[in-house]
Protein backbone atom coordinates (compact mmCIF):
# COMPACT_ATOMS: atom_id res chain seq x y z
CA UNK A 1 0.00 0.00 0.00
CA UNK A 2 2.80 2.41 -0.47
CA UNK A 3 1.43 4.01 -3.28
CA UNK A 4 -1.07 5.55 -0.23
CA UNK A 5 2.11 7.07 1.96
CA UNK A 6 2.70 10.22 1.45
CA UNK A 7 6.56 12.66 2.32
CA UNK A 8 5.30 15.76 3.18
CA UNK A 9 8.01 18.27 2.79
CA UNK A 10 9.34 21.08 4.73
CA UNK A 11 12.04 23.39 3.47
CA UNK A 12 14.57 25.63 4.87
CA UNK A 13 12.78 28.21 7.76
CA UNK A 14 9.89 26.39 7.44
CA UNK A 15 7.72 23.57 9.43
CA UNK A 16 5.18 21.40 9.07
CA UNK A 17 3.28 18.28 10.58
CA UNK A 18 2.32 14.64 9.53
CA UNK A 19 0.61 11.60 10.43
CA UNK A 20 0.69 7.67 9.92
CA UNK A 21 1.17 6.27 7.62
CA UNK A 22 3.00 9.13 5.89
CA UNK A 23 6.35 10.71 6.76
CA UNK A 24 8.04 14.12 6.71
CA UNK A 25 11.27 15.02 5.56
CA UNK A 26 13.69 18.02 4.97
CA UNK A 27 16.83 17.90 2.69
CA UNK A 28 19.78 18.77 3.08
CA UNK A 29 20.38 20.03 6.77
CA UNK A 30 23.77 21.87 6.82
CA UNK A 31 24.07 24.13 9.95
CA UNK A 32 20.45 24.35 10.26
CA UNK A 33 18.88 22.12 12.53
CA UNK A 34 15.97 19.64 11.93
CA UNK A 35 13.87 19.09 15.28
CA UNK A 36 10.89 16.07 15.19
CA UNK A 37 8.00 16.16 17.59
CA UNK A 38 6.00 13.28 17.56
CA UNK A 39 3.59 11.60 19.58
CA UNK A 40 4.57 7.57 19.65
CA UNK A 41 0.85 6.39 20.58
CA UNK A 42 -1.37 9.31 18.17
CA UNK A 43 0.94 8.55 15.34
CA UNK A 44 0.97 12.32 14.93
CA UNK A 45 4.69 14.18 14.07
CA UNK A 46 5.85 17.26 13.16
CA UNK A 47 9.08 18.69 11.95
CA UNK A 48 10.99 21.81 12.21
CA UNK A 49 13.91 23.22 10.07
CA UNK A 50 15.25 25.83 12.49
CA UNK A 51 17.64 28.26 10.32
CA UNK A 52 19.06 30.54 13.79
CA UNK A 53 18.78 29.81 17.36
CA UNK A 54 17.35 33.26 19.18
CA UNK A 55 14.43 35.31 17.50
CA UNK A 56 15.59 38.15 19.51
CA UNK A 57 18.43 38.84 17.03
CA UNK A 58 16.24 39.36 14.62
CA UNK A 59 16.63 42.67 12.72
CA UNK A 60 13.04 42.26 10.97
CA UNK A 61 10.04 44.29 10.96
CA UNK A 62 8.11 41.07 9.58
CA UNK A 63 9.73 38.30 11.08
CA UNK A 64 9.57 34.78 10.14
CA UNK A 65 8.78 32.90 13.13
CA UNK A 66 9.48 29.32 11.77
CA UNK A 67 13.32 30.33 11.44
CA UNK A 68 14.27 30.34 15.11
CA UNK A 69 14.19 27.60 17.58
CA UNK A 70 12.46 29.53 20.50
CA UNK A 71 9.47 30.99 18.17
CA UNK A 72 9.40 27.62 15.82
CA UNK A 73 8.81 24.97 18.43
CA UNK A 74 6.13 26.53 20.46
CA UNK A 75 4.43 26.69 16.94
CA UNK A 76 5.01 22.80 16.12
CA UNK A 77 3.68 21.77 19.39
CA UNK A 78 0.66 23.86 19.07
CA UNK A 79 -0.35 22.34 15.69
CA UNK A 80 0.51 18.93 17.36
CA UNK A 81 -1.60 19.63 20.08
CA UNK A 82 -4.75 20.86 17.34
CA UNK A 83 -4.15 17.74 15.46
CA UNK A 84 -4.70 15.33 17.83
CA UNK A 85 -1.43 14.74 19.83
CA UNK A 86 -1.09 14.87 23.56
CA UNK A 87 1.17 17.53 25.19
CA UNK A 88 2.62 15.23 27.81
CA UNK A 89 3.18 12.41 25.28
CA UNK A 90 5.16 14.47 23.45
CA UNK A 91 9.01 13.09 22.64
CA UNK A 92 11.66 14.73 19.89
CA UNK A 93 14.54 13.32 17.83
CA UNK A 94 17.24 16.04 16.44
CA UNK A 95 19.86 16.04 13.59
CA UNK A 96 21.91 18.86 12.36
CA UNK A 97 23.81 21.76 13.48
CA UNK A 98 26.92 20.73 11.63
CA UNK A 99 29.98 23.07 11.08
CA UNK A 100 29.71 23.22 6.89
CA UNK A 101 33.06 24.89 6.80
CA UNK A 102 36.08 25.78 8.92
CA UNK A 103 37.79 28.50 8.55
CA UNK A 104 38.10 31.39 10.59
CA UNK A 105 36.14 34.66 10.59
CA UNK A 106 35.32 37.20 12.55
CA UNK A 107 31.29 36.54 12.12
CA UNK A 108 30.03 34.24 15.08
CA UNK A 109 27.18 32.63 12.56
CA UNK A 110 30.65 29.97 12.14
CA UNK A 111 29.56 28.48 15.10
CA UNK A 112 25.90 28.66 14.06
CA UNK A 113 25.44 24.59 14.03
CA UNK A 114 26.50 24.30 17.45
CA UNK A 115 24.32 26.90 18.63
CA UNK A 116 21.43 25.90 16.69
CA UNK A 117 21.51 22.36 18.57
CA UNK A 118 21.94 24.38 21.98
CA UNK A 119 18.78 26.45 21.35
CA UNK A 120 16.76 23.40 20.17
CA UNK A 121 17.71 21.48 23.18
CA UNK A 122 17.39 24.85 25.32
CA UNK A 123 13.46 24.67 23.96
CA UNK A 124 12.71 21.46 24.32
CA UNK A 125 13.81 21.95 27.82
CA UNK A 126 11.76 24.69 28.44
CA UNK A 127 8.93 22.68 27.06
CA UNK A 128 9.47 19.63 28.60
CA UNK A 129 9.58 17.19 25.82
CA UNK A 130 12.43 14.36 26.28
CA UNK A 131 14.68 14.05 23.73
CA UNK A 132 14.99 10.72 22.54
CA UNK A 133 17.85 10.75 20.41
CA UNK A 134 19.69 12.86 18.18
CA UNK A 135 22.36 13.12 15.76
CA UNK A 136 24.25 16.48 15.75
CA UNK A 137 27.51 18.08 15.03
CA UNK A 138 30.11 17.51 12.49
CA UNK A 139 30.52 19.07 9.15
CA UNK A 140 28.36 17.04 7.08
CA UNK A 141 25.27 17.57 5.27
CA UNK A 142 22.27 15.42 6.15
CA UNK A 143 18.32 14.49 4.44
CA UNK A 144 16.25 13.39 7.30
CA UNK A 145 13.02 11.39 7.18
CA UNK A 146 10.79 10.65 9.86
CA UNK A 147 8.04 7.71 10.09
CA UNK A 148 4.93 8.90 11.79
CA UNK A 149 4.11 5.04 11.99
CA UNK A 150 7.01 3.77 13.78
CA UNK A 151 8.69 6.96 15.19
CA UNK A 152 11.81 6.39 13.70
CA UNK A 153 13.63 8.50 12.07
CA UNK A 154 15.89 7.90 9.28
CA UNK A 155 19.33 10.08 8.13
CA UNK A 156 21.33 10.31 5.15
CA UNK A 157 24.39 11.62 4.49
CA UNK A 158 26.86 11.91 1.28
CA UNK A 159 29.47 9.96 3.19
CA UNK A 160 28.04 7.92 5.61
CA UNK A 161 25.24 6.79 4.49
CA UNK A 162 21.64 6.42 6.23
CA UNK A 163 21.74 5.82 9.48
CA UNK A 164 17.71 5.36 11.76
CA UNK A 165 17.44 6.82 14.97
CA UNK B 1 16.39 47.61 4.65
CA UNK B 2 13.66 46.78 2.26
CA UNK B 3 15.76 44.14 -0.42
CA UNK B 4 12.49 43.51 -1.64
CA UNK B 5 12.19 45.36 -4.65
CA UNK B 6 14.81 45.91 -7.36
CA UNK B 7 14.29 48.30 -10.19
CA UNK B 8 15.33 47.36 -13.47
CA UNK B 9 18.54 49.82 -13.85
CA UNK B 10 19.35 48.11 -10.23
CA UNK B 11 19.14 44.15 -11.77
CA UNK B 12 21.29 45.39 -14.83
CA UNK B 13 24.06 46.66 -12.79
CA UNK B 14 23.67 43.68 -10.62
CA UNK B 15 24.23 41.67 -13.62
CA UNK B 16 26.89 43.45 -14.95
CA UNK B 17 28.80 42.90 -11.96
CA UNK B 18 28.39 39.17 -12.32
CA UNK B 19 29.60 39.74 -15.73
CA UNK B 20 32.96 41.24 -14.86
CA UNK B 21 33.49 38.62 -12.02
CA UNK B 22 32.89 35.42 -14.31
CA UNK B 23 34.13 36.96 -16.98
CA UNK B 24 37.74 37.84 -15.17
CA UNK B 25 37.00 34.21 -13.83
CA UNK B 26 36.84 32.56 -17.09
CA UNK B 27 39.85 33.74 -18.24
CA UNK B 28 41.88 32.52 -15.29
CA UNK B 29 40.12 29.64 -16.21
CA UNK B 30 40.74 28.79 -19.48
CA UNK B 31 44.53 29.50 -18.65
CA UNK B 32 44.07 27.47 -15.94
CA UNK B 33 42.66 24.12 -18.06
CA UNK B 34 44.12 25.22 -21.81
CA UNK B 35 41.05 25.29 -23.23
CA UNK B 36 38.51 27.78 -24.19
CA UNK B 37 35.50 28.32 -21.33
CA UNK B 38 32.84 30.36 -22.02
CA UNK B 39 30.19 32.35 -20.03
CA UNK B 40 26.37 32.90 -20.24
CA UNK B 41 24.53 35.87 -19.02
CA UNK B 42 24.66 36.66 -15.57
CA UNK B 43 20.89 35.31 -14.10
CA UNK B 44 20.15 37.81 -11.22
CA UNK B 45 17.14 37.12 -8.86
CA UNK B 46 15.74 38.06 -6.07
CA UNK B 47 14.37 34.46 -4.32
CA UNK B 48 12.76 33.49 -1.26
CA UNK B 49 15.76 30.66 0.41
CA UNK B 50 14.21 28.25 -0.18
CA UNK B 51 14.53 28.63 -3.91
CA UNK B 52 17.98 29.41 -4.22
CA UNK B 53 18.75 25.32 -3.74
CA UNK B 54 16.75 24.51 -6.42
CA UNK B 55 18.93 26.72 -8.93
CA UNK B 56 21.55 24.04 -8.89
CA UNK B 57 18.96 20.68 -8.65
CA UNK B 58 17.81 20.77 -5.01
CA UNK B 59 18.79 21.13 -1.41
CA UNK B 60 19.20 17.11 -1.67
CA UNK B 61 21.95 17.28 -4.66
CA UNK B 62 25.35 16.38 -4.22
CA UNK B 63 27.59 18.94 -5.51
CA UNK B 64 31.36 20.13 -5.53
CA UNK B 65 31.95 23.98 -3.85
CA UNK B 66 34.21 26.31 -3.59
CA UNK B 67 33.20 28.85 -0.76
CA UNK B 68 34.58 32.05 0.17
CA UNK B 69 33.36 35.03 2.55
CA UNK B 70 34.46 38.29 0.97
CA UNK B 71 35.40 40.50 4.28
CA UNK B 72 35.82 44.38 4.38
CA UNK B 73 33.17 47.03 3.21
CA UNK B 74 31.19 44.94 1.19
CA UNK B 75 30.56 41.69 2.91
CA UNK B 76 29.03 38.74 1.23
CA UNK B 77 29.57 35.18 0.09
CA UNK B 78 31.01 33.84 -3.32
CA UNK B 79 29.99 29.76 -4.67
CA UNK B 80 31.84 28.47 -7.29
CA UNK B 81 29.50 24.76 -7.70
CA UNK B 82 30.31 22.17 -9.91
CA UNK B 83 28.60 18.45 -10.21
CA UNK B 84 30.31 15.42 -9.33
CA UNK B 85 30.88 15.06 -12.75
CA UNK B 86 31.97 18.42 -13.70
CA UNK B 87 34.60 18.53 -10.94
CA UNK B 88 35.82 15.54 -12.16
CA UNK B 89 36.58 17.10 -15.53
CA UNK B 90 37.87 19.63 -14.35
CA UNK B 91 40.95 18.12 -12.19
CA UNK B 92 41.35 15.68 -15.49
CA UNK B 93 42.12 18.83 -17.42
CA UNK B 94 44.35 20.42 -14.62
CA UNK B 95 46.33 16.99 -14.58
CA UNK B 96 46.12 15.86 -17.64
CA UNK B 97 44.90 12.41 -16.59
CA UNK B 98 41.50 11.21 -18.74
CA UNK B 99 40.92 8.22 -16.27
CA UNK B 100 41.16 10.25 -13.50
CA UNK B 101 37.64 9.70 -10.80
CA UNK B 102 36.75 11.23 -8.17
CA UNK B 103 35.08 8.01 -6.78
CA UNK B 104 33.05 8.73 -3.66
CA UNK B 105 32.60 5.59 -3.12
CA UNK B 106 35.96 5.58 -0.83
CA UNK B 107 37.98 8.61 0.31
CA UNK B 108 38.95 11.14 -2.77
CA UNK B 109 42.72 11.63 -2.62
CA UNK B 110 44.52 14.11 -1.27
CA UNK B 111 45.83 15.35 -5.21
CA UNK B 112 42.31 15.64 -6.62
CA UNK B 113 41.30 18.11 -3.23
CA UNK B 114 44.63 19.77 -3.49
CA UNK B 115 43.95 20.66 -7.24
CA UNK B 116 40.10 21.31 -6.62
CA UNK B 117 41.36 24.03 -4.01
CA UNK B 118 43.62 25.89 -5.93
CA UNK B 119 41.62 25.78 -9.05
CA UNK B 120 38.27 27.41 -6.69
CA UNK B 121 41.35 29.70 -5.21
CA UNK B 122 42.00 31.23 -8.55
CA UNK B 123 38.55 31.06 -9.76
CA UNK B 124 36.68 32.86 -6.80
CA UNK B 125 40.28 34.96 -5.99
CA UNK B 126 40.10 36.73 -9.64
CA UNK B 127 36.49 36.70 -9.51
CA UNK B 128 36.67 38.47 -6.50
CA UNK B 129 39.38 41.37 -7.74
CA UNK B 130 37.77 42.10 -11.12
CA UNK B 131 34.65 42.59 -8.58
CA UNK B 132 36.50 44.95 -6.36
CA UNK B 133 37.90 46.70 -8.89
CA UNK B 134 35.25 47.59 -10.90
CA UNK B 135 33.20 48.95 -7.72
CA UNK B 136 36.21 50.43 -6.46
CA UNK B 137 35.27 49.23 -3.00
CA UNK B 138 37.77 47.03 -0.66
CA UNK B 139 37.01 43.54 -0.82
CA UNK B 140 39.17 40.82 1.26
CA UNK B 141 38.40 37.66 0.78
CA UNK B 142 38.38 34.77 3.40
CA UNK B 143 40.67 31.68 3.15
CA UNK B 144 38.32 29.47 0.62
CA UNK B 145 36.82 26.22 1.94
CA UNK B 146 36.06 23.03 -0.24
CA UNK B 147 32.85 20.77 0.38
CA UNK B 148 31.56 17.94 -1.17
CA UNK B 149 27.68 17.31 0.11
CA UNK B 150 24.28 18.48 -0.40
CA UNK B 151 23.53 21.82 -2.17
CA UNK B 152 21.09 22.80 0.74
CA UNK B 153 23.95 22.02 3.81
CA UNK B 154 26.51 24.13 1.42
CA UNK B 155 23.90 27.18 0.41
CA UNK B 156 22.58 27.94 3.57
CA UNK B 157 25.85 28.53 5.15
CA UNK B 158 25.72 31.69 3.18
CA UNK B 159 21.67 32.05 3.24
CA UNK B 160 22.59 32.26 7.16
CA UNK B 161 24.98 35.40 7.20
CA UNK B 162 22.32 36.90 5.48
CA UNK B 163 18.92 35.20 7.53
CA UNK B 164 18.55 37.68 10.53
CA UNK B 165 17.61 40.63 8.30
CA UNK B 166 15.64 39.17 5.09
CA UNK B 167 14.12 36.06 3.47
CA UNK B 168 15.01 36.74 0.42
CA UNK B 169 18.45 36.62 -1.40
CA UNK B 170 19.74 38.33 -4.55
CA UNK B 171 21.84 35.82 -6.52
CA UNK B 172 23.74 36.60 -9.09
CA UNK B 173 24.52 33.75 -10.97
CA UNK B 174 26.94 32.84 -13.60
CA UNK B 175 26.91 29.92 -15.51
CA UNK B 176 30.42 29.06 -17.15
CA UNK B 177 30.49 26.03 -20.07
CA UNK B 178 30.56 25.03 -23.25
CA UNK B 179 27.86 24.34 -25.78
CA UNK B 180 30.18 22.52 -28.66
CA UNK B 181 31.91 19.64 -26.10
CA UNK B 182 29.77 18.16 -23.13
CA UNK B 183 33.48 17.45 -22.44
CA UNK B 184 34.46 20.65 -21.27
CA UNK B 185 34.34 22.40 -17.76
CA UNK B 186 31.26 23.70 -16.66
CA UNK B 187 30.49 25.44 -13.42
CA UNK B 188 28.52 28.13 -11.64
CA UNK B 189 29.36 31.35 -9.62
CA UNK B 190 26.64 32.23 -7.26
CA UNK B 191 27.67 35.87 -5.41
CA UNK B 192 24.93 36.51 -2.61
CA UNK B 193 25.67 39.76 -1.15
CA UNK B 194 24.93 40.84 2.31
CA UNK B 195 21.67 42.98 2.60
CA UNK B 196 24.04 46.39 3.67
CA UNK B 197 26.20 45.48 0.74
CA UNK B 198 23.94 46.24 -2.13
CA UNK B 199 23.30 50.01 -1.38
CA UNK B 200 26.90 50.08 -0.79
CA UNK B 201 27.76 48.71 -4.70
CA UNK B 202 24.67 51.06 -6.11
CA UNK B 203 26.26 53.70 -4.47
CA UNK B 204 29.79 53.25 -5.59
CA UNK B 205 28.41 52.78 -9.34
CA UNK B 206 26.41 56.46 -9.13
CA UNK B 207 22.54 54.99 -8.61
CA UNK B 208 20.51 55.85 -6.28
CA UNK B 209 19.29 53.08 -4.16
CA UNK B 210 15.73 54.25 -3.45
CA UNK B 211 14.70 55.55 -7.00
Amino acid sequence: MSSTKQVVKVGIADLNITTAPHSIRTSGLGSCVGCVIYDPVRKIAGLAHIMLPDSSLSRQTKMNDFKYADTALPILVDQLVSAGARKTALKAKIAGGAQMFKFNSQSDMMRIGPRNTEAVICELKKMGIPLIASDTGGNCGRTIEFFAETGDLHIRTVSKGESIL
Amino acid sequence: MQIEKLTSVQLDVLREIGNIGAGNAATSMSLLTNQKVDMDVPVVQLIPFGQVMELIGGADELVVAIYLRILGEAPGTVYFIMSLAEAEQLVRQIIHDNSFTLGMEEEIDDFAISALMEAGNILTGSYLSALSDFININMQPSIPNLAIDMAGAILSVGLIELSNVTDYAIVIDTRMNNDEDRNRFKGHFFLLPDTETVPKIFNALGIDYYE
